[in-house]
């Protein structure tokens, strides 16, 4: 069974962004940038049913600038077999990047496909269930834990007030919850072993597919300063003399 | 957790720490590889997240060492975007009036023309991306937490330190141990107060010949300006106001690109009176009509601080042991009478590269002592520069701002550095603090949330993280020092000197204790000098963890 990982390079979860000073977008100007820690999470778990012989080969996949390539060596260090690399340098959107890897799913004839269930940067959570509905495939959204065998795949759900318990025939779409799994640490050797695996570059017009988008950014802006949380008075005079004028509730 | 698990790599040259002088160092040892045709194999290990993560300085970089080693840097791209155009040296007289020191009475040494105002994080970005088209692999994440020996005593590598360690010292689910890295040559590149540097000096007796090392704490923050009030390389220095009773320090505002300035003041470690609090000196400075003047209606939008080391030529080290070198600030090449560290850094750097490859070339098998290298560094022009600028720092500590400045102008200036004295300064910063009951209180302003800040929100902008389940990289030698000695005699300043609040004294009903939040750490080194017990022993914390600093 092949594997195919989609994974995101996005701001590191670490890092406080900010607005540009004239609100076009968010300034990432030499900020650290990472692996999207959902998408870690999916690699993780898609390596770890490689360790245990279920999965023949781990593919990742990213769709995003040629700085992606770091992306892509990191999960290669984790233990991904090799890479793909999709180049566009704009904001990538949810439909165009289930719409590449549903094109990359025919390509590879990958029988699982494994995704975080969102990006941390623009936190969309649809990429997944739009690939799944695309691909016509079943789909195991929000998982904290996974079972593949004989075929099916049975994804423990994290869903509100609970947890529910699916079966998916093969093949699938999974997106894959904080829970799942810890991500290990790429040590030094299969780092250096990373960079000797193969990463390809396949072009969007290659995948026939329009990776424009469909979306206009308007405007960005800070979320609002938050007010302190409150005054201290000397006297509890004071205090009711406040809450009479300032407060107007008295 | 036995050390016997680890695995071990080979490389020719392992270099700790990926700043300016690691890097300069890793660039030009493949150069000469490459143009000798020789295959060679150089690792860079890096504590910082990524490269340029834990990089903070001012900068205003000279490009001399730069000219060397790439001297197509335009046409490579380097982010050497703003050239200085104008400096200006203001001595503040109290909170509200400066005088700006005429042209002709500024030293040499503080002329900036044909030097940029730089980002030296994305420098060191920058130089990263060479290095790595050059070949050399460089391993952003991992702290060299370990030097090896071997048997017959010279340094054999060192090891990258374990990941995924509980609190309590026990291996938890991620655990990876850490990796030793076998080499010839090892250079350490760690920065100012490298914690493995200080075990070398200790084991070598490195600095047995060299007086005492000075620091000081240098805090940062990046601006965005209002452009009507942005002048692209405008660079202010100044000193004086709000530094006062013998503590001396200076503080620069740059004009570099994009509608941004830097602002920062260093204050100098040798400073007595226990306090003091460099964090809040620098935010009631910002309040001085000559700093605010751009910053109101501005926006704070990244802050750090970092030790630096400012003995110059009289407290370098020796620089050479069996198996190793240490370059940069990690030895003490920054020029304090320039004010710069970069220029200085990258030639130790170039310097090292030379000696260890003419060696490698020769057939050394590694784990020599490389006294070719304090050679070329004797013929070198660093040894020049800080031997004229060796003065500087001692006579503002002897003879205090006013009549040590005068000195410096007649020293540098009509005599070019060349005056036959050597003044001396001996006694270690943490050996300066004076008992609190016999000095003043000082009490600070308020931040009023617009131009100066707190701690917390300040260690924020830094982007500082390290994974909570983890020993406390700040290791206290004798854990009752600091309630028994420090709190009565020096009313504990780790409260104070740190700029990350890291240190605090928590009253509870057993008594008062010291908490140390080591997550807040800026990796600064400050407490490592500071503390008058010389107790506080600052190791690497799992690799990756610390600040995450954008272009500063």
């Amino acid at each position: 069974m092949k594997i195919l990982v989609g994974v995101k390079r996005v701001v590191d979860h670490n890092v406080k962004v900010r607005v540009k000073a004239d609100g076009s977008a968010v300034d990432l100007d030499n900020l650290k940038m990472a692996i999207n820690p959902f998408d870690e999470i999916a690699v993780e778990a898609a390596v770890r049913l490689k360790e245990a012989g279920i999965a023949s080969e781990v593919v990742v996949v990213s769709i995003g600038p040629e700085k992606a390539q770091d992306t892509l060596r990191q999960a290669l260090a984790m233990g991904a077999d090799r890479a793909i690399l999709v180049p566009y340098a704009g904001l990538s959107e949810p439909l165009a990047v289930a719409k590449t890897l549903k094109a990359l799913v025919a390509k590879e004839a990958a029988q699982l496909v494994m995704l975080g269930k969102q990006a941390i940067d623009d936190d969309c959570n649809q990429t997944g269930q739009m690939l799944a509905a695309l691909l016509d495939w079943p789909q195991g959204t929000f998982a904290s834990e996974l079972k593949v065998a004989d075929g099916q795949v049975e994804v423990v759900r994290e869903i509100d007030g609970g947890l529910e318990t699916i079966a998916l025939a093969l093949p699938a779409v999974v997106s894959v919850d904080l829970r799942l799994n810890e991500p290990r640490f790429a040590s030094l050797p299969s780092i250096m072993k990373a960079k000797k695996k193969p990463l390809e570059q396949v072009t969007a017009e290659e995948l026939g597919v329009d990776l424009s988008p469909r979306l206009e950014l308007l405007s960005a802006v800070e979320p609002p300063v938050r007010q302190a949380g409150g005054v201290l008075v000397a006297t509890a005079a004071e205090l009711v003399a406040k809450l009479k004028t300032e407060a107007a509730v008295l | 957790m036995s050390q016997t698990a680890r695995e071990s790599m080979e490389f020719d040259v392992v270099i700790v720490g990926a700043g300016p002088a690691g890097l300069s160092a890793a660039c030009k040892l493949m150069q000469q590889a490459e143009a000798a045709g020789q295959e060679l194999s150089v690792c860079v290990v890096e504590k910082g997240s990524e490269v340029g993560a834990h990089i903070l300085s001012g900068a205003i970089l000279e490009t001399r060492a730069l000219d060397e080693l790439f001297p197509d840097w335009a046409e490579r791209g380097a982010p050497l975007n703003t050239p200085v155009t104008q400096d200006q040296i203001l001595l503040l007289h109290n909170q509200q009036r400066a005088l700006k020191l005429p042209n002709w009475m500024v030293p040499k040494t503080l002329h900036n023309e044909g030097n940029y105002i730089i980002s030296l994080g994305n420098l060191c970005r920058w130089l990263a991306e060479q290095a790595e088209a050059l070949g050399v692999e460089i391993f952003p994440g991992f702290a060299a937490s370990e030097v090896l020996y071997r048997e017959d005593g010279s340094v054999k590598g060192i090891a990258t330190g374990d990941m995924g360690v509980g609190r309590n010292g026990e291996a938890n689910d991620s655990y990876m141990p850490g990796m030793e890295l076998h080499t010839k040559y090892t250079l350490f590149a760690e920065g100012c107060r490298g914690h493995l540097g200080k075990e070398l000096y200790q084991r070598f007796a490195l600095d047995r010949d060299a007086d005492c090392q000075h620091y000081g704490l240098g805090i940062k923050e990046l601006w965005d300006i209002e452009p009507s009030k942005h002048s692209p390389g405008l660079v202010l220095h100044g000193t004086g106001w709000p530094l006062s009773d013998g503590t001396s320090g200076g503080f620069f505002l740059y004009h570099g690109d994009n509608n941004q300035v830097v602002a920062g003041l260093i204050v100098d470690l040798n400073y007595s009176n226990p306090h003091l609090s460099p964090f809040d000196e620098f935010q009631r400075l910002k309040h001085h009509p000559a700093l605010a003047q751009y910053l109101e209606g501005g926006k704070r939008v990244a802050y750090g601080a970092r030790a630096i080391a400012k003995g110059g030529f009289n407290a370098l080290p020796k620089m050479t042991f069996p198996g190793g070198l240490l370059i940069g600030c990690n030895a003490g090449t920054l020029n304090f009478a320039k004010i710069k560290g970069t220029h200085t850094a990258m030639k130790s750097g170039l310097l090292a590269a030379e000696a260890v490859f003419e060696a490698l070339r020769q057939g050394d098998s590694g784990g020599n002592e490389l006294l070719a290298y304090s050679e070329r560094f004797k013929a070198s022009w660093l040894y020049e520069e800080l031997h004229s600028s060796r003065n500087f720092g001692p006579a503002l500590h002897k003879f205090g701002q006013v009549l040590g400045g005068a000195f410096n102008f007649i020293d540098q200036n009509l005599f070019g550095g060349k005056l036959p004295i050597r003044l001396r300064d001996n006694v270690p910063d943490h050996a300066q603090m004076k008992q609190a009951a016999l000095c003043p209180r000082i009490v600070y302003p308020k931040p009023d949330g617009v131009l100066s800040f707190d701690k917390l929100s300040s260690v924020f902008l830094s982007n500082t993280n390290h994974v909570e389940d983890q020993p406390c990289h700040l290791q206290l030698l004798d854990p009752d020092v600091p309630m028994q000695h420090n709190l009565p005699r020096f009313h504990e300043p780790a409260q104070r000197y740190c700029p990350a609040g890291v240190y605090e004294v928590i009253q509870e009903e057993a008594g008062k204790r010291l908490q140390i939040n080591a997550q807040n750490c800026l990796h600064c080194k400050t407490c490592d000098i500071k503390d008058p017990a010389q107790n506080i022993r600052w190791i690497a914390p799992e690799g990756g963890g610390g600040p995450s600093y954008p272009n500063m």
